[in-house]
Order: structure tokens, then sequence, then C-alpha cells
């Protein structure tokens, strides 16, 4: 609650993924009070959205580095490796 | 000698024309060779661009020379201590009197001496710490761009990225090398250094991870990537990069170098993603659990409400003590009001009663009383006093008059006991006497019954011996013993002759023991019987 979105959708993958398996265990140890439960709840779930996200829109994209006569990269163009 | 010297036919040469023939033989018969050997005397190209060193082997050694247009394209440049096969020609310099190889190729001689220097040389880089364990970066969990260093046809990009493809769809950037050759090493270091130097956030993506690659070879075929340009490149990029040359057996010194080693390029690509299915199930698993929690969390926050509002007494409940103590105490209240007037009800009226005894017709009244009592109690003491004294004297009287009485009484008693005592005495000694005599005649008729004399009077005799002992046995007598013979009426001396007769004397033997308190009795009669009476 207190954490914006925002915070969130910076975090990389892995550290969204740590934070969220810290706050389940946390969640079934039932250790936490229940206002910091619900608080931490709705984090998870903001967390996991950003997961989601980060894993669902990868998409495969390949391409090849084009170089210039010094062997310095010019640009990129599509790759088809066969 | 002097016989040999002038047979000779020879033509006479001059150093010339020797040097010269030489020449022209050794350059024409060894215009092509392959010579193995060690390089020796290596110093490094010469400012002329020319290299000169030796080649030599446990027997010999021969000047080398590479001119400068070869040494150029030199696959393998010569190092000292080198095993190689050059190929070149012999050449002799007839000034100098010398010849020497010069070599247009040249390439390491076998395994072993690749081996050798690729020992060497990763001597050399670990030396420099280049394989340290803390030099190596960690791969990032989850790469948004991959680059890979790789020739961009054959099977090394194609297993890559379908592996990637299969993992986790990325955004991959290949950057076309030539993966052996002359110039391989350059291009793969210039790869290397070119993906460091992308701007993070520029027109082409800087990677998060590079992938080095090339499929299996020959160790020379590999040989670019135990360049040291390409294995200092590969220390010095600042993307994690992770190694994949050749066949898992193959170590190159890029292997050494980079922060992973994969044994293949597929590994490789494996290495650097996660499985996207894996990840999209643990983090379901993640969110069912923690949907789950928060339920069991609600369920126990609801039940210890539940719990406290049961345990929660009701307002009645709570009102009911407070409203009985205010009760009691107003009750209290009202009692100890009174109780407070009541005694102070009671102290007035004990204050005034003390008032009214001390009014002054009061103290006068009870003086006169007061006054009036003491000369009562005083007559009555006077008359009490007389009566006493009456009294005493009545009794002291009486006493006087009693005791008289008592005397003269005790004195008549005392006369009326000694005639008494006198008659007593009297009548006990008459009584005494009489008992006494009568007793006395008792033992004399007895004395007079149980007397041997009387046994004598019967017929029967007591004999004695001459001191007057009665003898009892005819055994008792010795013959000639003098005997005294007593009768009832007196006594015979006599002398007795020979032995005692036991059965003729029998009856005379009894006569004396039954007469022995007979004679005790004899004697006393005789000793003042007469004068007891």
């Amino acid at each position: 609650m207190t954490d914006t979105p925002a915070d969130i959708a910076k975090l990389p993958f892995e550290a969204a993924l740590a934070e969220l398996e810290a706050i389940v265990e946390k969640l079934e140890k039932g250790a936490v009070a229940l206002e910091e439960s619900i608080k931490i709840y709705e984090r998870g779930e903001a967390l996991k959205a950003h997961c989601d996200k980060l894993l669902k829109n990868a998409e495969m994209r390949i391409e090849k580095i084009t170089l210039s006569a010094d062997g310095k990269p010019k640009g990129t163009e599509p790759l088809d490796a066969g | 000698m002097a016989e040999s010297s002038p047979t000779t036919n020879a033509p006479e040469l001059s150093v010339t024309e020797l040097s010269s023939a030489l020449k022209r033989t050794i350059e024409d018969r060894f215009g092509y060779v392959r010579v193995r050997g060690e390089v020796s005397n290596y110093r490094g190209p010469h400012s002329s661009g020319h290299a000169y060193f030796s080649l030599k082997d446990q027997g010999a050694r021969i000047d080398a020379v590479v001119w400068k247009g070869v040494f150029a394209r030199l696959r393998v440049r010569p190092e000292e201590g080198m095993e190689v096969i050059a190929t070149g020609k012999i050449t002799t310099f007839p000034g100098k009197s010398a010849y020497q190889i010069v070599i247009e190729a040249m390439e390491p001689a076998g395994i072993g001496a690749l081996m050798a220097l690729l020992e060497a040389r990763r001597v050399k880089l670990a030396a420099e710490g280049l394989f340290d364990a803390g030099r190596k970066q960690l791969l990032p969990y989850l790469p948004s761009v991959i680059g890979v260093v790789t020739s961009p046809t054959g099977a090394v990009i194609r297993d890559i990225l379908h592996r990637l493809a299969d993992r986790f769809p990325v955004h991959v950037l290949v950057w076309p090398v030539r993966v052996q050759g002359e110039t391989s090493a350059a291009e793969v270091a210039n790869a290397i250094a070119g993906f460091n130097a992308l701007e993070p956030d520029g027109a082409i993506p800087r990677p998060d991870v590079l992938i080095i690659a090339r499929g299996g070879g020959s160790l020379e075929d590999l040989w670019s990537f135990n360049e040291e340009i390409v294995a200092r490149a590969a220390a010095e990029s600042l993307i994690p990069l992770v190694s994949a040359i050749g066949h898992e057996t193959d170590w190159t010194l890029i292997d050494h170098i980079a922060d992973v080693r994969a044994p293949t390029p597929t590994a490789a690509a494996e290495l650097s993603v996660p499985v996207r299915a894996e990840l999209l199930a643990n983090l379901a698993d993640l969110d069912a659990r923690r949907r789950g929690a928060i339920l069991r969390v609600a369920e126990r926050a609801r039940a210890s409400l539940r719990a406290s509002a049961r345990a929660l007494p009701s307002g009645e409940a709570i009102l009911a003590v407070p409203r009985q103590r205010l009760d009691r105490a107003s009750a209290a209240l009202a009692a100890s009001a009174r109780a407070g007037f009541d005694r102070r009800a009671i102290a007035l009226e004990r204050l005034s009663r003390r008032l009214v005894a001390r009014s002054p017709q009061a103290l006068l009244a009870s003086a006169v009383a007061r006054q009036k009592g003491a000369a009562r109690s005083f007559a009555r003491a006077v008359a009490l006093d007389r009566e006493r004294r009456r009294e005493q004297l009545a009794r002291v009287a009486a006493r006087l008059t009693a005791a008289l009485a008592a005397r003269s009484r005790f004195d008549v008693q005392q006369l009326a006991r000694t005639a008494q005592a006198q008659i007593r005495l009297r009548r006990a000694l008459q009584g005494a006497i009489t008992q006494r005599r009568a007793r006395l005649a008792a033992a004399a008729q007895f004395l007079n019954a149980v007397s041997y004399r009387n046994v004598l009077k019967r017929g029967f005799a007591l004999v004695r011996d001459g001191e007057g002992t009665p003898l009892r046995n005819a055994a008792a007598i010795g013959a000639g013993q003098p005997i005294r013979i007593e009768f009832a009426d007196g006594e015979v001396t006599a002398t007795a002759h020979g032995r005692a007769r036991p059965d003729s004397i029998n009856p005379l033997t009894k006569s004396p023991t039954a007469s022995r308190p007979a004679k005790a009795a004899k004697r006393e009669p005789s000793g003042g019987q007469g004068s007891l009476f």
C-alpha cells in the first residue's frame, strides 16, 4: 500500500521474485499482525503481477550487428540463422 | 704426398668459383625444404620488419630469416623455444662462407608444441591473476539481451538460438566473427570489446551477458581462442561472459578467463537463461501460497475475534458490581449519618446530665445528704461497737464456766478410773496365780506318768556303768566291767560275766530306751523339785 507500483516496476525479476518469496514465507508463518499481513499481501500481489509481466512479455528477437569497415558496430539487421 | 700431387688432373678453382658453385648447388638442391627445429635467439622482428633467429636441434643450428612481408602473414608467430616446422629455401652468403634458411611459412611442430605454448601462456596469465575465482562475475538471473560472439552461420548459432527459444525467449544480438584463420583472434577480441563499448540505452542495446562460442575442432582450429588478445579482451569485459569453445574436453585460454565456462554452445544457452515455464509455475505456486496464507491469517484473526467477543462480559454484568457497591455505599451513608447524629445526641444528653449534676442546688443537696449519711453511719458504728463488746464478754464468760465444769468432771473421772485399775490388777494377779497352779499340777501329773520309775515299779531294772551312765545294749558291757542296776526299790552294784547274748537280752535293751525320758525326769526331782513348791 505504502509502496507504489512504480518502485516495483523497476525491480529486476529476480529481486521481485525473492521479495515475493519472503512475503509468502512471512504470511505462512503467521507471525505478522493482521494489518501488516494485508499490507504485504497487497505488495505480493503487485510483485506477482510484475513478475508475470516480465515472463509473459518476453519474446524472441534475433539480430545481427552490422559492422563498418573499421570493425565498429553500425547497426543491426535481422538474422536468419536457418 | 710428393707422389700423389703430380698425378691429379683436377682443375684449379678460384674461391669465388668454388663459392658460386656451392651456392648454385645448394640453392638448387635446397630450393624448397621443410625443416623442423626449435626457435632460438629470437628477439622479435628487427626494426626493418624482418625477423632473424636460429633453428636448432641437439646436433646443429642453422640461421633463419623471415622477411617482413612473410612475417605479417605467419599464423603462429615465432617464440623463443618454440618447436616449429619451417618451410623455405636455403641461401648462402659466399662472402661469409655462411648459409641460412629463408622461411616462407612456419607452423608449430605438432600438438606437443602447441600444448607447450598454450601451457606457457596459461601460466603467464594465471600469474597475472586473470583466472582468479574472485574476478568471476555472476550471470544475471534473467537477462533481457544476450550478445553472442560467433559465426553467424552454422550449427553453433542455431543450437544456441533454439535452446534460448525453448527455455526463455530473449533478445539476441549476434556479433559475427570468423572463428578460425589468421584474423579470427582479432575479430573475437574486437567483438568482446565492442559489446562492452555499447551504451546501455543506445540504439543497439548493451547485452546483459555475452556468449563466446565455437564448435568443435582441432587444437589448431581453436587456436584463435588461445590468443592472448582474446584472453585479455575477455578478462576486461564488464559484461558477464560465458565461453563455449569446442567440445567439453577442449580447454582454451578464454575458457579459463570466462566468468562461466560452458562445455558446449547449447549448455551456454542453458546457463544464460532460466526456464520460463518453471518460473511461471513457481510464480503461480507462490501466488497460491500467498492467497492461502492470507486466508489463514484472516481466519485466525476472525477466530480470535470470536473468542474475544465470547469472553467479553455483558453490559449488565459489567455494571452489576459497581451498582451494588453504589447501593451498599448509599445505604451505609444514611446509616452512618444517623449513627453520627445519634452519637452526638447521646453525647449531648450525657453532657447536659453532667451539667445538671454540677448545678449549685445539686451540689448543696449532695453535701447535705453526705452529712446526714455521715451522722447516721457514726451512730450505727457506735451501736455496732457496743454490741460487739457485749457479745465478746458473754463469750468469755461462757467459756470460763464451761472450763470450770470440765475440770471438775475430769477429776471425778480420774478417781473412778483409779479404782477400776485396782480391781483389774487384783483380778489379774489372782488369775495368773490360779493359771500357773493348774499348769504346775498338770506338769507334775505328766512327769509322774512318764517317769522311768514307774517302769521300774512294773519290775524292770536300769543298768548303768560305773560312772552312772545308763547302758542300753548288752554289747556295751564288757566282761568284768562293774555295773550298777537300779530297781524300783533301790540299787545294787555288780560285775558282768562274759559277753552279751543277743536274743535273751533283747527285751532288756528296749526297756532302758523307753525309760530314757524317765531317767532325765528322775534326775530333776532329785535336783530340787521340792524347792519349786
